[in-house]
């Protein structure tokens, strides 16, 4: 490509002396071509020589282009060559050295303060990685695989992904209708701490954690990574690799060799989930669970300590099932319509990360639980009244000159309504409940749809769906939650009917009801009672402060043919209503909403309730989200996000003390910045055992 | 900037002057001082050219310059290795790979064989991977980071001294020492390859994944090596987690027994854990007697060093081996001298002298099956270098300065193997009546007020600096040592050492097995101590490479410097033996897989355990499957699939095939029986043991 554009310059600067302005910018492409040859590994060379270039001396003639190419390519390499020689010279405690003079002395990393103040190991630590975040190898693949035996497929580098994408996809997706690996191909879970310590190179997940730990006394005997197929039904895990039931033995390895000290469980994201289910499954009868006996959680585990979890669903996960997209894609084509959308070389990528993905059963866990009761109807939700104008304020801060007016108000005129988690129009969203027409989808007849044929290779479900039913999903305007479920039965039969084999997404309304005895219910808090272990203790901490997404604003999309017919109205905005780019946002930490993360241990748990009939204590850490101060400081050492939220100094603390023994009262209990304990007020839940007299709304 | 640049114009244009005058002088001596001038002022400006990739008049060839062509040699070299690397990475993978020959486990799944018994890897000595858990400020950024194996040993060159400290052991107990922890890498990736490409146990693995079997049925039991075997279990728990593994893999793939491939030490360890597991808690596994026959099926031992090996024994007497001495011998001053400081070996020996595990490889059961001062199980053993391929330096320095005096007794220049130490090439060939007897009872040290090196040389790095001269030379005189003595001696020259070592291994045979002495945990790794467990269901194979010299015993001499922390004795590496006999470089040389010699590796399936003895009281059944070692055809193959030599073997498509069989589910008989090309049999014959 570069060498394309090299030859360019050569007509225009044989009178060279006029333009020098456009030279410039001719050396700019070059420059920036160069930059792409090597993926952008090499920030620093073109700016360096840009700064350079600043004085010219006055200009000799008949300098050839060719020369100036040479000569310029020649010095980005030697640069480069320097650079890359220099970094690797460079002793490994550099850039802590450099960082330290320009911002003075950083604050101890919590493992070596508590370290100081005496704290050792004690309770064996188990890691449960969430969604996306662990590593995955490929065992046995097709032919367009081969060299990549044990090489990771997911984490790690990802180079595979730009070398051979459709293999890369091929490998990635299960059984449509099993759920389970595809013939002649085993893509397996990493294990070992190494599965999910990185996500990519220099993009922790788990690694800042682990090192804290092991600076007070952790080593690998201590500290365990439930590593698990993430794509999997929960309960496909054990029935194809025994999952659970490693996950069972190590736990019983750890205590017997620590001395019978009880395990402290960190379960992150949809890690939380799956230790749900994990802990019903292993005191559970032998042939569905594990056969633990009743009190195997009680004598194995002393506390759950869940990060950033989504107990009752994240509604990214409805976006993503729905459309593929979330905020970010949807950000990228309002950026650069079409991009995306063209066929450009064929790739039709949402095409084919749509059928990828619709694959995985896990995403199913993440899909919103416990219907209109916990994420509200058309006209309530229980966040309503908040106001989003603080949290943009942190957030963008290139926005905050534009905004200035608008800041100040408190959107207290109109309040968005959440529970309405999929609209098709901005005007649906908004216009009270009463002046929505909706004409049914559910009866409604899917047509026959010629695409089928012609674009067979990016098959998704909605092919069959045709145009009568893709226009009947969108007459019926606006889903809630409970609708919802209804909606993903409709527009993907196939992937529900698999996905509603292993998940649940209901209230309870009576857990004595002998068919929550079935696998399917374990993961959903609203459907399980939890173990009988009166000494455990389960901690919710999360980061909030960040806008997160919590409804949407669809529109059909333009071209019908081998495209998803849906997708986010990025037009639709409003600044009182904290709907931006198509989608309504609340306060949690960017994936998993406050209510979702909290509710269970804000009012579902707390206490002796239905669901938790031993009284096991429960504790809420929040994170107020504070964006690291500068560039140095990385991904924040005070981030609530979801995932950097694992570098949080306060939480790593919080958890490196509850490790070494401290029960939730010795941390300061509870630790709340949202209004998490306002919105559970007014979930109508039923807490108390009796049977109700009639089902709540 | 600025300044940054006028300084670079500066060194540019008085490089240039320098060239003008050097390198131009005929040409432009006697110009006008004002062309000079105007030449300093081209310079100039071409210095600022490089930095600004401006215009330069081009067309006075004179004017080009030394300065010019080093930067564009440089531009050049640069941009071609960048372009090289480029296409390299943007190549279809399809174009690079070597064309890979089909394994055994694609033919083998097309016989229809798939993953039945669960397999444990129990890696040996020096391949399993070792990582930072803590450590001093100078190992800073290497947290989890691989300290040995795996990766590439780049940290090795960055910070020597810094790597040694943490690799080695604390000396008095064999643990941790204070502010380190140095843990062994977990799982698959722990000794599948030790440096990038040399392949241990990958290739294997890659084989056993064509049949079916992935991290469910597949574990790496990767324990810290340099640890003594009881010592990986109060420190890591490991031989506890190996037993939950194996437990777990039982229960979860449908109660199929599991097959364990132990390789090199890992045959012993194994050993010892299986002794570990039925033993009662407190010292044991509480596994109760019937562990092993409920839970493994076979025992498929790769190289094993049942009984030691006398490169040990090299190793810890002067830290050297083999090649070591084939170095000192090519560029002799290179590892004596003291360049840099650096004394490479006494560091080495400073450090491998703190891993208990090499003592575990000493040879064991003594003169009985090592031979004595004048016999040896292998007598008679008759080696032909010059058909072999692979050792290509040559015998034209035939050091016969003593080949007289020997011919006088000596019809034969048979090897006396059983003298694995000799002072001197005459110790190790004259009969022993003529030799000086060596008692180990002479030993005594002097007492520490004669010891002046002590003072002289501040710290004492490795017991040799406690050992006055005398006893050096005392040790010396005493001529040849066999494996009996040699332990004695190794006790005389580093008595902290053995005092340590020996609380958890043990190298003798056991009159009576059922002293209930041979319940502590230092007699498990002892074939020729032990009793097999009580499971005669089970398959015990012997799987090793033949047919490469391998070390069986050594020439040594006093080393000339006696400076201070130096290693008082060195291979002698100027002695060598006539044509067609075995003593090359100051080394006898048997038969075996280049680091195992047939004898230790194959005489416990041949003859210990054969049958129903009182080392195998159920009669286990043992099969010795052995394999001939040819070199690599072609370049291509890499390092042989025909392989026998003690790592390589691990590449060998027949091994694998043999392994995968009965991973499968066959048993010894199915895949053939014995299979041996050595002399083991009449090795075994020769030694007198009793059954």
């Amino acid at each position: 490509m570069s060498s394309l554009r090299r030859r360019k310059p050569i007509n225009e600067s044989s009178d060279s002396k006029h333009n020098e302005e456009e030279e410039d910018e001719d050396h700019d492409d070059v420059d920036a071509d160069g930059d792409d040859d090597v993926n952008g590994k090499n920030k620093k060379t073109p700016s360096k020589i840009k700064k350079k270039r600043g004085e010219k001396p006055p200009k000799q003639p008949k300098w050839s282009c060719m020369d100036t190419c040479c000569w310029f390519i020649g010095c980005i390499c030697i640069i480069w060559w320097l650079l890359l020689f220099l970094y690797n010279a460079m002793p490994a405690s550099f850039p802590q050295y450099v960082t330290e003079a320009i911002t003075g002395p950083l604050p101890d990393p919590p493992g070596v303060k508590l370290k100081k103040e005496g704290l050792e190991a004690k309770h064996p630590v188990v890691f449960v990685p969430g969604i996306v975040t662990g590593g995955l190898e490929l065992w046995e693949g097709r032919e367009c695989a081969e060299g990549l035996f044990r090489k990771r497929l997911w984490g790690g580098t990802f180079g595979e992904v730009y070398k051979r994408p459709l293999c890369w996809v091929e490998h990635m997706s299960l059984d449509n209708e099993t759920g389970l690996d595809p013939c002649g191909i085993r893509v397996r879970p990493v294990s070992g701490l190494v599965a999910a310590d990185y996500f990519a190179p220099g993009y922790f997940v788990w690694a800042v954690l682990i090192a804290n730990l092991a600076r007070i006394g952790y080593e690998d005997k201590t500290m365990y990574m439930a590593a698990y197929d993430w794509r999997l039904s929960f309960q496909n895990t054990e029935v194809r690799d025994q999952t659970l039931s490693r996950i069972k033995s190590n736990i019983e390895l750890l205590v017997a060799t620590n001395g019978g000290r009880k395990v402290v469980v960190i379960p992150h994201s949809m890690g939380v989930l799956y230790f749900l289910h994990f802990m019903k499954w292993v005191e559970a009868p032998a042939p569905m669970g594990g056969g633990g006996g009743p009190d195997w959680c009680s004598k194995h585990i002393k506390a759950v300590v869940n990060i950033g979890g989504p107990f009752l669903g994240v509604p990214k996960a409805i976006a993503g099932l729905f459309s593929a997209e979330a905020k970010d894609i949807a950000v990228a084509r309002a950026l650069a319509p079409g991009f995306l959308d063209n066929d450009i070389f064929q790739f039709q990528t949402l095409q084919h990360v749509m059928r990828m993905s619709r694959t995985w059963d896990s995403t199913m866990s993440m899909i919103p639980r416990g219907g209109n009761t916990i994420w509200g109807g058309l006209d309530w939700s229980p966040e309503e009244g908040n106001s989003c104008a603080k949290k943009r304020e942190k957030k963008n801060e290139t926005q905050i000159a534009d905004q200035a007016g608008s800041e100040n108000a408190v959107c207290k005129a109109k309040s968005a309504n959440y529970g309405r988690i999929i609209s098709f129009g901005k005007d649906v969203a908004e216009a009270p409940s009463s002046d929505i027409e909706r004409i049914d989808f559910r009866g409604a007849i899917k047509g026959h749809s010629a695409a089928n044929t012609t674009c067979r290779d990016v098959w998704t479900e909605y092919h069959d769906m045709g145009f009568a039913g893709i226009k009947a999903v969108a007459e019926y305007k606006t889903y809630t939650a409970d609708s919802l479920v209804d909606l993903l039965h409709f527009v993907a039969p196939k992937m529900m009917a698999r996905g509603t084999a292993h998940f649940s997404y209901g209230v309870a309304d009576n857990l004595d009801d002998p068919q929550y005895k079935h696998y399917k219910y374990w993961s959903n808090p609203l459907e399980t009672r939890l173990p009988n272990a009166p000494d455990m203790e389960i901690y919710s901490l999360y980061g909030v402060g960040l806008p997160t997404e919590r409804a949407y604003v669809y529109k059909l999309s333009p071209h019908a043919e081998c495209s998803i017919p849906f997708k986010i109205d990025t037009s639709a905005d409003d600044e009182d209503t904290c709907l931006r780019d198509g989608v309504y946002s609340v306060d949690g930490d960017e994936t998993v909403p406050v209510l979702s993360a909290g509710f269970m241990c804000a009012k579902g748990w707390r206490g002796k309730t239905r669901f938790n009939p031993s009284g096991i204590r429960t504790y809420i850490r929040e994170y107020n989200h504070l964006p690291p101060a500068n560039l140095l400081e990385g991904r924040g050492t005070l981030s609530g996000a979801h995932v950097d939220i694992m570098g949080n100094f306060a939480l790593i603390e919080d958890v490196i003390r509850i490790a070494a023994g401290a029960s939730g009262e010795e941390l300061g209990g509870d630790q709340v910045y949202s209004k998490i304990f306002n919105w559970s007020e007014k979930i109508n839940l039923r807490l108390d055992e009796e049977i109700p007299v009639h089902s709540s709304r | 900037m600025a300044s940054v640049l006028r300084f670079r114009k500066l060194c540019y244009v008085e490089s240039a002057v320098k060239c003008t005058s050097v390198g131009y002088e005929s040409f432009e001596i006697d110009e006008k001082l004002d062309e000079k001038e105007e030449d300093v002022l081209s310079a100039n400006n071409f210095a600022l050219e490089i930095n600004k990739k401006r215009k330069l008049p081009k067309r006075q060839p004179k004017e080009w310059r030394c300065l010019d062509s080093c930067c564009w040699i440089i531009g050049y070299l640069c941009t071609t290795w960048w372009l090289l690397l480029f296409c390299y990475h943007c190549l279809p993978v399809t174009l690079l790979r070597v064309p890979e020959l089909p394994g055994p486990g694609v033919r083998l799944k097309r016989e229809g064989l798939t993953a039945l018994h669960p397999v444990v890897l129990v890696p040996g000595i020096v391949t399993g991977g070792l990582e930072l858990w803590e450590g001093r400020p100078c190992a800073d950024g290497l947290f989890r980071k691989r300290l040995w194996g795996g990766g590439s040993f780049t940290q090795i060159f960055k910070r020597p001294l810094c790597l040694l400290e943490h690799l080695s052991l604390h000396y008095e107990t064999g643990l941790d020492p204070q502010g380190i922890r140095v843990r062994a890498v977990p799982g698959l990736v722990g000794a599948d390859y030790f440096a990038p490409g040399y392949f241990v146990w990958a290739v294997l693995i890659e084989n056993l994944a064509k049949i079916g079997y992935e991290g469910k049925n597949l574990h790496m039991a990767a324990y810290d090596w340099r640890l003594s075997f009881q010592n990986t279990e109060i420190r890591d728990h490991a031989l506890t987690r190996l037993k939950s593994k194996i437990e777990l893999m039982y229960i979860s793939n449908g109660y199929k027994k599991v097959v364990a491939v132990p390789h090199s030490m890992g045959v012993i360890y194994f050993l010892h854990f299986l002794k570990w597991v039925e033993t009662p808690p407190p010292m044991g596994g509480g596994g109760g007697p019937g562990w092993c026959a409920k839970h493994i099926k076979a025992v498929m031992n790769i190289g094993p060093a049942f009984l030691g090996v006398p490169k040990a024994v090299s190793n810890l007497f002067s830290a050297e081996g083999k090649d070591v001495s084939y170095i000192r011998a090519m560029a002799p001053g290179v590892f004596d001298s003291e360049i840099l400081g650096l004394q490479t070996f006494e560091r080495v020996m400073r450090m491998a002298r703190t891993w208990d595990s090499i003592v575990s490889l000493l040879p064991k059961g003594g003169e009985v099956i090592w031979g004595n001062m004048d016999r040896s199980p292998e007598e008679g053993h008759v080696c032909d270098f010059s058909k072999k391929s692979h050792s290509k330096t040559s015998l034209t320095t035939n050091n016969v300065n003593n080949s007289d005096v020997k011919r006088g007794f000596l019809v034969k220049d048979l090897a006396n193997y059983g003298r694995i130490i000799s002072f001197g090439k005459p110790a190790s060939v004259l009969h022993s009546s003529k030799l000086p007897t060596a008692d180990s009872k002479e030993f005594s040290r002097t007492s520490t007020s004669e010891n002046f090196n002590n003072f002289s040389c501040g710290e004492a790095w490795t017991e040799y600096d406690e050992m006055s001269r005398q006893s050096i030379q005392n040790v010396a005189a005493d001529k040849a040592y066999t494996t009996t003595t040699l332990l004695d001696l190794l006790r005389f020259v580093a008595p902290k050492l053995m005092r340590r070592a020996e609380a958890h291994f043990s190298h003798g045979i056991a009159e009576n097995l059922d002293d209930p002495k041979y319940n502590h945990y230092k007699y498990w790794s002892n074939p020729l101590e032990t009793k097999l467990s009580d499971a005669p269901d089970m398959e015990i194979y012997c799987m090793y490479g033949v047919g490469i010299p391998t070390e069986r015993s050594y020439v040594y001499k006093l080393s000339p410097n006696s400076r201070c922390k130096s290693i008082p004795y060195q291979i002698d590496n100027s002695v060598h033996g006539e044509d067609g006999s075995c003593l090359k470089g100051g080394v006898y040389f048997a038969d075996g897989d280049e680091s195992v010699p047939v004898l230790s590796a194959g005489f416990m399936c041949a003859k210990g355990w054969r049958g129903r003895t009182r080392f195998n009281p159920s009669g286990i059944a043992t099969y010795i499957r052995e394999y001939r070692h040819k070199p690599p055809t072609s370049l291509m193959e890499g390092r042989g699939i025909e392989s026998g030599s003690h790592v390589d073997i691990m590449g060998n498509f027949a091994l694998i095939e043999d392994i995968m069989r009965v991973a499968a589910g066959a048993t010894g008989d199915e895949i053939g029986g014995d299979q041996i090309h050595s002399e083991i049999i009449k090795m075994s014959e020769r030694i007198n043991l009793g059954l």
